[in-house]
């Protein structure tokens, strides 16, 4: 039978963290470092890269039925991130005429175990966007504020990069950076022509030891799978490890966080209930201070549903917006085929997981019909084949000469195609921009007033569209891809796509990056959180993942959230020492 | 200490953490190593009993272990597919054919992996395979001469040739070519045909002196 009772837990914990993601990892290491008595509520299941239950990573495509195929897990059977854009028993809707796609991973350190390790850091204009083009809203906090983090932050994950100095693309403490691959010279060399500028990326790998708790890299390409020797940053490993290490962390999994609780006199956080994924059973969490660390989408849906009679529009949300500003990363890409590099000398070119070069925005969008950057990612090379290696060679095999300089018909068998196969290895390359949109008011999440998830808990309804702005940007981008991809004596594959296609610009959600559905500001009546991320309602209510971010730049939101994260932990220490809390 | 021993040893360390430092276990994995292959197929589709391959979630070994159970294809199918890779990519001087290198039972797996994605479309196909066989000589695809197969192959491989008549046969065959490519490169037979070298701990030191300079290039 199923019992409703709800299970209290005696022990009041100092803070209570909902999510064990980069935000809610950070916020437990730290505070759990500072003496504090943490509890984290995490709704997936136990992780660790390096427990052999867990290890995809070195695996060869053969080992799995499907070659590792994305059929379920959407990065393909070896990827580290448990759940995916659909989560059965987990739905949310969109408004009709809109769209939205909602990427989760329910797992201790969420997307961070498998994310791309981009560490950029904002840059000074990155917060303070409506100063320069008029859109959005400034942040209340500048770059000065959030640096100190950054370099904290550098020192103790690891990064790797190289000292630029440009203005807007600030420079971090770098490990040094992996040799480029063959076809980034290449691009290093063509764009240089463009004037297109390509730089060593910026990526949290440990090319170089930085502790005694985490291995160097060592080269396998495979970061998305999460690693075994810790040389990447994943939130289980780089900060839930240690933190359980202090002994003052108490971590719950399968915790699915349904409400936050308050005292209804003083308005104060007193915990949070949840409901355990494995017994379905209804369970309490009190704490002294409580951080919503459970993703930009998850932590608004929590605040909305945190009704009560002195909060009827939801927790923290005296303003109405919650949910509201929401904005993920555009997204845009091509390929293209490197006749020069047909039939190349085979070495093992795998190095770190992810790009070794990358462009930052070099545009000036005064003189564009798009307000914000957007930053360019590459990839290429002699890569492990799996699942999709060879599809479409009838679309490419045509239009090449072979050795011998016959010209065949497209498509074809036999043993000229399999040459073909081997001939075409490690000659693609592909390209993505990465951009900022504008955060509007108008593209928001709220609470669905008729659907409810497989625990009872109601669900998000987003209402998303792009604005020209982007869909201007994503033109921007094919028009560069071109002239990127023709300068490198490259063929561009497939269509260019067009203005029925909005130029190939990526649903919104489908980067991964939303960020800014309970935004920082000083004005209480148009943010939810105050500069350093303490809701304006409820002292002892925080949030520390990417919902506080006014804008995202065309910057991946990681590094900021966890540098936000320890920036609001220190406040948090600080603030109970001074007894505020 | 073996790879073998250590992770024995975390097996049996609590909260399934390493005991070992994070360096022993990055030196150990520089030795040379031979990949671990996948237990062998679950036999029962049943969830209490279920074997939980390392790197599966629950949900999905239960998922392939029940696929793994079914069966899709006929007999008679399964030969069809299995002349049919072979055509697409026969063994040659440097590797085997696709057959040899177990694609049929991968397209097996994906037809049931992915059910509207192919299995309609590949059933199909070669029942249009069938019909078009035993309209030209009065027998299956199976049953004429390997001269008669690639009589009908020609008509069907090359899209912008093929007639008209021909263009469902012609989707089913760049079909069939996409899964053989796929299925066989990425088996251990045609991962070391096209002369993959990674997927082994390394120090990456930046692209050979003798390929810089075969394209002109440098490290400043």
């Amino acid at each position: 039978m199923f019992d409703f009772q709800i299970k209290e837990n005696n022990t009041v914990f100092d803070v209570v963290i909902v999510g064990s993601g980069a935000g809610g990892g950070m916020a437990a290491h730290e505070l759990t470092k500072a003496g504090a008595k943490v509890c984290v509520l995490e709704a997936g299941q136990p992780f660790d890269p390096a427990d052999p239950k867990n290890i995809t990573q070195l695996k060869w495509p053969y080992e799995s039925p499907r070659r590792g195929a994305g059929t379920t897990r959407p990065f393909g059977d070896f990827d580290a991130a448990y759940g995916g854009w659909e989560i059965e028993g987990e739905p949310y809707t969109r408004a009709a005429g809109t769209k939205f796609d909602w990427f989760r991973s329910r797992m201790v350190g969420g997307r961070t175990n498998h994310w791309g390790r981009i560490s950029l850091r904002f840059g000074p204009d990155d917060f303070r966007r409506k100063s320069i083009d008029g859109l959005g809203d400034d942040w209340p906090i500048g770059y000065d504020d959030v640096k100190p983090y950054y370099d904290r932050l550098d020192k103790m994950v690891g990064i790797f990069g190289t000292v630029e100095g440009l203005r807007n693309e600030p420079d971090g403490i770098f490990l040094p950076p992996p040799k480029q691959r063959l076809h980034e010279l290449m691009l290093q060399k063509s764009n240089k022509r463009l004037g297109i500028p390509t730089i060593p990326s910026r990526l949290s790998i440990l090319t170089k030891p930085i502790n005694n708790d985490r291995g160097q890299c060592f080269y396998c390409n495979q970061c998305g799978r999460s690693c075994q020797a810790y040389a990447d940053f994943s939130s289980s490993s780089v900060l839930i490890k240690p933190a359980l290490k202090t002994g003052n962390l108490t971590m719950i999994t399968y915790a699915m966080a349904r409400e936050v609780l308050t005292d209804p006199t003083t308005g104060l956080a007193t915990g949070v209930s949840y409901v355990s994924t494995l017994d379905m059973q209804e369970y309490t969490v009190r704490g002294k201070i409580v951080i919503l660390a459970a993703s930009a989408g998850e932590t608004a849906r929590l605040l909305l549903n945190s009704k009560s009679a002195r909060f009827p529009q939801g927790l923290g949300n005296s303003s109405g917006i919650v949910g509201r500003y929401i904005n993920d990363s555009t997204g845009a890409s091509r390929s293209a085929i490197i006749p020069a590099l047909f039939d190349r000398k085979r070495y093992n070119e795998d190095g770190v997981g992810g790009m070794h070069v990358y462009t930052p925005w070099w545009g000036d969008n005064k003189k564009l019909d798009f307000a914000r950057g957007y930053h360019i990612e590459y990839w290429g090379g002699m890569g492990m084949p799996a699942y999709g290696f060879g599809w479409g060679i009838e679309g490419i095999n045509g239009s090449f000469p072979t050795r011998e300089g016959i010209t065949k018909a497209a498509g074809g068998y036999g043993a000229s195609l399999k040459d073909d196969y081997r001939r075409f290895y490690g000659a693609y390359v592909g390209m993505a921009g990465r951009g900022e949109p504008i955060p509007l008011e108008s593209n928001y999440c709220e609470i669905d007033p008729n659907v409810v998830d497989k625990f009872g808990i109601p669900v998000l309804r987003f209402h998303y569209k792009w604005s020209e702005h982007e869909i201007n940007q994503a033109k921007h981008m094919q028009d560069t891809f071109e002239q990127i991809i023709h300068e490198l004596g490259g063929i561009a594959l497939g269509a260019k796509p067009g203005a029925d296609r909005n130029y190939g610009l990526e649903d919104p959600g489908k980067i991964i990056h939303e960020v800014g559905t309970a935004r920082m500001g000083n004005d209480p009546n148009k943010s939810v959180l105050n500069k350093h991320c303490q809701a304006h309602d409820v002292k002892n209510l925080f949030v520390a993942d990417a919902a506080p971010f006014v804008s995202q730049g065309d910057k991946n939101a990681t590094w900021t959230i966890m540098a936000l994260s320890m920036r609001t932990s220190e406040y948090i220490i600080n603030e109970v020492k001074k007894k505020n809390l | 200490m073996k790879r073998r021993d250590y992770l024995k040893n975390i097996g049996f360390t609590s909260l399934g953490m390493a005991v070992l430092g994070p360096e022993v276990k990055a030196a150990e994995l520089l030795e040379q190593q031979k990949p671990i292959k996948k237990g062998a197929k679950v036999a029962s589709a049943k969830s209490d009993d279920i074997k939980i391959p390392g790197g599966r979630t629950k949900d999905e070994a239960i998922r392939d272990a029940k696929l793994m159970a079914e069966k899709f294809f006929t007999e008679h199918e399964m030969k069809t597919i299995t002349i049919l890779v072979d055509i697409i990519i026969p063994a040659d001087g440097k590797s085997g054919s696709a057959s040899q290198a177990g694609v049929p039972a991968f397209i097996e797996f994906i037809a049931k992996d992915r059910p509207s994605e192919f299995k309609t479309p590949l059933r199909g196909g070669l029942r249009w395979l069938d019909s078009q066989s035993i309209k030209r000589f009065s027998k299956d695809f199976v049953g004429i001469t390997p001269q008669q197969r690639i009589e009908i192959v020609e008509d069907i491989a090359y899209p912008a040739n093929a007639k008209p008549q021909f263009s469902q046969g012609v989707s089913f065959f760049s079909l069939m070519r996409n899964l053989t490519a796929t299925g066989f490169f990425s088996s251990e037979m045609g991962i070391k045909d096209i002369g993959y070298e990674g997927n082994r701990p390394n120090q990456w030191d930046g692209v050979p002196e003798d390929v810089l300079k075969q394209y002109g290039l440098s490290y400043e």
